[in-house]
């Protein structure tokens, strides 16, 4: 029997930019090598600047989103602001961590702009929630080797929006391509400080 | 309530949603011997064809486990030339995977390329030769070389030719391939550097309507300039990959050999 | 005490019973180190935590603040060594409040064994606890077991044969300051050239009775080389099927919130 982070495949990644971060996942559901949906987006919103990526196994990706709206609206109406995404990530830490011995199998990345300063913040974390601050970028999911080898080469400093934009879908589009369980589409979003951008890729669908 | 709890006497709390005891390895009194011939001594390699030449790489670090037994061990040999220093070789093999049966087939293949000479006169062709490799691997089976081998040269048109096998003998000509530990990280950069895979012109049409970018063949110094920086990136990331960088260069000149520095840690 | 939630454990257990393995976590398969020195105690620590063979963080920190003079150097899973730390430090802290004294390396080293004990070691945080308090220089190590160490030097993780080998060979009974941060120094870089499961920067802090100095990436032997070549796409190289713009929608989308006027409603009383 496969490991639970390998049974539903998908791949996420995030990427820090000049004054903007992405962050782009994969949008396949599968049963081991079968495909189940080719609609499954990965990403969750959780306020204007502040992006979720969650892979793993799905009802745990599924449950923990739901988890993660329900405390962050909880902490919205006690404290009458939105979550910056450093507090977020350290709400995602501390809740995996409470499940140290029996952890929700879930690899998330946290993506977003300081709401002060503008600047820009990943993170990424293991199933029990040991935080990876990263500089550059964050990868997670099936395809975790064939990222780190795409966001290592392809990666640099100072990308605007645009050249961003292109970086993480290159970056995901051929890493899930060489993965059998992630791929059939992607979500890709680019966080700027006004506005945020949502697009669907185009992947091959095999 | 019976129901409710569980018959497995390790754990006689509430009963799972799926009943199943939990596996036992080995029956009652059996003892298991156990034969381990194969180690794994990481490391990564690559090749690439190009119009009229063949880059090969690899690093030179070779591990066990947490420990580095050498940084200056060669994945890349030089095969079926007169002499012991390979001096007109044409072809080179790389293998990465277990060192000693890497270093086993090396020696078994280089021995029958000789061979191949004396009787017939001539050097042996890449096509044949890499035929050959695949013999040699199937002929174990089922006591298999531990080694990922990837065989370059030029082939009977002078065009750049990269074979690549699995242990047992299945082989393709290929484009660009990377093996061995790191092989994850880098092939998918190479199907996006060298295939142009997943690129469009920019502004040829709309959605499922835009045109692929159009493959061409890369020039020596553009593949040089990739396998470095695949190199580089694979260091980075993985554990096992380090410490130098050997490279050869087949073009109908002979073969060229450089070693590069790459990070120690 | 941690309230730790164990509602998904007879699911994961039955899992796990049906042959899945256990989940991989991120672990610090690392070089730390501690030695002692006159007048204070300096510990050092390489910067690369590992999943398996791929390097997950390439410079992260496993010098953990326990309390002012009391700090920590962390082996073995990098979430128990981040948690464990992190909550002596503050049950040390309201101990101290209360007790109105400083901290002490000891009572730290024994809530940490405690804490570790009561886990039976599944709770994989391997530490070096140093710090000097008004009863001297303590330098000690604790096992996730819950099995401690006194010693003037000590190494551990997967680069502390490595290490060790440095302090074995170069460790005199009295050192200066800047001699003992050089050999700490020198012990995480024979870790980070030596041990796989160690790599990138050195980070090291030196504890005396007057201050504590954290020396965030003292040493950065291992830069990345600069790329032969840029790889920025031209834009509209990716195929995009579909866009959307999220608009910023404010507070006032989930929480409706009213000024309060002097004539409507009583005052509300605020704290000064």
């Amino acid at each position: 029997m496969p490991s639970p982070f390998s049974i539903n495949g998908g791949a996420c990644v995030a990427m820090v930019g000049k004054d903007c971060v992405a962050i782009a996942c994969d949008l396949r559901l599968g049963l081991q090598a079968l495909t189940v949906s080719n609609n499954f987006p990965k990403v969750f919103q959780y306020g204007d600047n502040v992006f979720l990526g969650l892979t793993g196994l799905a009802t745990d990706v599924s449950t923990v989103s739901d988890l993660f709206r329900y405390k962050v609206n909880m902490y919205r109406l006690r404290e009458e602001r939105h979550i910056a995404p450093r507090t977020f990530a350290n709400l995602v830490s501390s809740s995996l961590y409470e499940r140290r011995f029996g952890p929700y199998f879930v690899s998330p990345v946290v993506a977003g702009l300081d709401p002060k300063t503008g600047a820009p913040f990943i993170c990424g974390f293991d199933s029990i929630g040991c935080i990876d601050f990263a500089q550059d970028f964050i990868v997670s999911g099936t395809a975790t080797d064939q990222l780190f080898g795409m966001c290592e080469s392809l990666w640099e400093p100072g990308l605007g929006p645009d050249e961003l934009f292109e970086t993480i879908s290159q970056a995901l589009l051929n890493a899930v391509d060489r993965d059998a369980l992630s791929g059939w589409g992607a979500h890709v979003y680019i966080i700027e400080k006004d506005k945020v951008t949502k697009r669907l890729l185009k992947g091959r669908q095999d | 309530m019976a129901a409710m709890f569980s018959q497995n006497p390790l754990m006689n709390g509430p009963n799972y949603s799926v009943n199943d005891a939990p596996r036992v390895n080995a029956p009652e009194g059996a003892r298991e011997h156990r034969f381990d011939p194969y180690t794994d001594n990481g490391g990564s390699t690559l090749a690439i064809a190009g119009a009229d030449f063949t880059i090969m790489a690899g690093d030179t670090r070779l591990t066990s486990g947490y420990s580095i037994n050498s940084r200056h061990h060669p994945k890349l040999f030089k095969i079926g030339g007169t002499t012991a220093d390979q001096k007109d070789a044409t072809i080179v093999l790389s293998v990465v995977g277990f060192a000693a049966d890497g270093e086993a087939l090396k020696e078994r293949l280089d021995a029958i390329c000789k061979m191949y000479r004396y009787r017939h006169g001539k050097p042996m062709s890449v096509k044949a030769c890499a035929q050959r490799l695949s013999t040699i691997l199937y002929q174990k089976r089922f006591f298999p070389y531990y080694a990922y081998a990837i065989l370059g040269g030029l082939d009977e048109e002078g065009k750049g030719a990269v074979y690549s096998y699995d242990p047992v003998g299945s082989y393709e000509r290929e484009q660009c391939r990377a093996g061995g530990a790191a092989a994850s990280l880098i092939m998918p950069f190479l199907d996006n550097q060298v295939n142009f895979k997943n690129q469009y012109i920019p502004n040829s049409g709309e959605g499922h309507a835009l045109q692929e970018r159009e493959r061409r063949p890369l020039t020596r110094t553009e593949v040089e300039t990739l396998v470095k920086d695949a190199f580089d990136g694979a260091v980075e990331r993985h554990i096992e990959v380090g410490d130098g960088l050997q490279m050869m260069a087949i073009t109908r000149h002979g073969i060229e050999e450089v070693f590069l520095p790459l990070k120690k840690d | 005490m941690p309230g730790f939630d164990f509602s998904n454990y007879n699911r994961n257990a039955a899992l796990h019973a049906r042959g899945v393995p256990l989940p991989k976590a991120t672990s610090t398969g690392t070089t730390i180190v501690g030695c002692i020195f006159d007048g204070g105690v300096g510990i050092a620590a390489d910067t690369r935590a590992t999943s398996g063979p791929i390097v997950a963080d390439k410079n992260c920190e496993k010098l953990h603040y326990i309390s002012p003079n009391i700090w920590c150097a962390g082996a073995g899973t990098a979430a128990d060594t981040e948690f464990t730390t992190a909550l002596i430090s503050s049950q040390l802290e309201l101990h101290s409040l209360s007790t109105g004294r400083k901290p002490r390396v000891v009572t730290c080293m024994t809530m940490l064994k405690q804490h570790l004990f009561r886990y039976q070691g599944h709770i994989g945080a391997y530490l070096v606890v140093a710090g000097v308090d008004p009863t001297g220089t303590h330098l000690f190590t604790v096992h996730a077991h819950g099995s401690t160490d006194k010693l003037p030097y000590v190494t551990m993780g997967s680069g502390s044969l490595a290490a060790m080998s440095v302090f074995e060979s170069q460790w005199q009974p009295s050192l200066n300051r800047d001699q003992a941060v050089k050999l700490c120094a020198d012990a995480i870089e024979a870790g980070i050239w030596n041990d796989l499961g160690s790599g990138s920067n050195v980070d090291v802090a030196i504890i005396t009775a007057d201050k504590t100095t954290l020396r965030r990436n003292y040493i950065k032997p291992n830069e990345r080389t600069a790329k032969l070549r840029s790889y920025v796409f031209p834009k509209g190289t990716t195929a995009v099927l579909n866009e959307k713009i999220i608009p910023k929608g404010d507070l006032g989308k989930f929480i409706s919130v009213e000024e309060l006027t002097e004539e409507g409603g009583d005052k509300m009383e605020v704290d000064t």
